[in-house]
């Protein structure tokens, strides 16, 4: 923030970074042959609604756009859940092979929001990841920040650290992590983990 | 083409810088005033002065530094940790990540008022506080809403801005006190030498009456216009207008029902509350100059602006 607006009391809105999310598919070939992690096919994208009609056509569109290249792949719908936090998660689930495909369907999500203006509204996307012991682990993507922690819950709200931090040594090079550790904020019960 | 749904109030942004300027215009003619007068007489009345400003900017200073835990502990908070509260700093997380800001502290104050505040000298060193009253009464969407201002007092760095507005009016305070007591214990001496002193220091006292007066008149409006401006931020921050209006409506009418010998420990930390924690008595329009916030009809219809511009086509 600039002194003027410092002084003036505002705040510019943050404009989400997208162009990183495309690193994931090359990152998610190392993490499969570093760690053992392989996709679950499943992502989500979170963003904060906004009251008002407008944005809920965006959110309308969005759902249909998605829903028409699924059903061209023979994939599943797409799902839409809103947290207990009032955050909406917008799912899409592929084949796990297909992680192409949902890097693809996500970033379409978050450039409708943007190109409707509601770009500031992003707050993550998160791609789903399992190892051969069932073992849960997200990457996930701050869209403000541009870029990826991971996250790997455990039952109750507790998280594998050890975990994330031997993820974040496998593929630490093939994406921009998040250097700040206190910005890895949980994602409990994320949809399409 | 991407386009931006999230343009600054100029209305707001005018009468902002119209009330700093006319700050700054009293401070200058203040200090003006306070030369010419110690040119005009012997050393003594100069040192007085230089002791004064020493003596206002360390506790300028002082209060900038430590304005964290001065306030939580004026209001009797604790730090929370995730495991204690998970559900708020839940909220406090997301709204960070959405205005990519680092996080704050988070602490709670245990007390039935509902209010909620947030302080620090820069956004590495916020604290967030909420009372459990406000926790009770809100629902998550409008306590989102509350949180969502109060981070933006913090990414707006409120806390220097109003602590440097009111570094004039700590000088004019002390310089009134400061003339006052030599008046008194120089009293004793005769001469003219000593007569001439003693003019002087009326009309340095004269003039710092005045000079506080006025400039706790405009740092109350520029309060009043940096509370607008985190309502407006906080609701574009969200997306949620309405959330933040029936927080405001729900918090409002609490405070205005509790009586006021409970709130009276709260009053030293009003400018950085969210909603003023003590009502003034007062025909209405004087009670508005000199209150620390907007009335809720005003920050309501602010409100109103930027649903429509959300939702705009």
């Amino acid at each position: 923030m600039g002194f003027l607006d410092t002084l003036l009391g505002r705040t510019k809105p943050v404009q989400p970074k997208l162009d990183d999310l495309f690193a994931l598919p090359s990152a998610a070939i190392t993490l499969d042959a570093g760690a053992g992690f392989r996709p679950t096919g499943s992502g989500s994208v979170c963003f904060r609604s906004v009251e008002g009609r407008s944005f809920s056509d965006v959110e309308k569109d969005v759902k249909d756009l998605l829903n028409v290249s699924s059903s061209n792949e023979g994939g599943l719908p797409v799902e839409i859940t809103k947290d207990s936090f009032g955050f909406t998660w917008l799912v899409s689930s592929h084949m796990s092979d297909e992680l192409e495909a949902l890097v693809t369907d996500l970033h379409a999500v978050n450039s409708a929001l943007v190109d409707n203006g509601f770009g500031p509204q992003l707050l993550c996307t998160l791609v789903a990841f399992r190892d051969d012991q069932e073992r849960r682990l997200a990457l996930v993507y701050l869209y403000k920040r541009g870029t990826f922690y991971p996250f790997a819950p455990l039952t109750g709200e507790r998280r594998d650290n050890a975990l994330e931090l031997q993820v974040k040594g496998v593929i630490g090079d093939d994406l921009k992590f998040e250097p700040d550790l206190g910005r890895w904020f949980p994602v409990w019960g994320a949809p399409g983990m | 083409m991407a386009r931006s749904r999230y343009a600054p109030d100029r209305g707001l942004t005018a009468r902002m810088t119209a009330t700093m300027f006319l700050l700054g215009l009293v401070f200058v003619v203040f200090v003006g005033l306070i030369i010419g007068i110690g040119a005009a007489s012997n050393a003594s009345t100069a040192f007085i002065v230089l002791l004064v400003v020493v003596l206002g900017g360390g506790m300028l200073i002082g209060s900038l530094f430590y304005s964290d835990k001065i306030a939580l502990r004026t209001a009797g908070a604790r730090l929370v940790t995730p495991q204690e509260e998970p559900k708020l700093h839940g909220m406090v997380d997301r709204i960070c990540a959405l205005a990519d800001m680092p996080k704050p502290q988070v602490a709670i104050a245990n007390t039935d008022m509902p209010n909620a505040f947030a302080t620090g000298r820069n956004a590495d060193h916020a604290v967030l506080c909420v009372t459990t009253g406000i926790m009770r009464k809100l629902d998550d969407a409008e306590l989102e809403g509350v949180l969502a201002h109060e981070l933006s007092h913090v990414a707006h760095k409120d806390v220097q801005v109003m602590t440097i507005a009111s570094f004039l009016a700590i000088i004019a305070g002390l310089m009134v006190r400061m003339a006052f007591y030599s008046e008194i214990f120089g009293g004793g001496r005769r001469g003219n030498n000593n007569q001439n002193a003693a003019m002087m220091m009326f009309a340095i006292m004269a003039v710092s009456i005045v000079v506080y007066a006025v400039s706790f008149l405009l740092i109350r409006m520029l309060s009043r216009y940096r509370e607008l401006a985190a309502d407006r931020s906080g609701a574009l921050l969200t997306g949620q207008p309405s959330a933040l209006k029936s927080a405001l409506i729900k918090v409002s009418g609490d405070i205005a029902r509790i009586p006021s010998r409970d709130l009276r420990t709260a009053e030293p930390l009003n400018a950085f509350f969210f909603a003023p924690a003590m009502s003034l008595r007062g025909g209405p329009s004087l009670s508005k100059i000199f209150s620390t916030h907007p009335s809720l009809e005003r920050r309501l219809a602010e409100l109103d602006k930027v649903q429509q511009q959300l939702s705009g086509r």
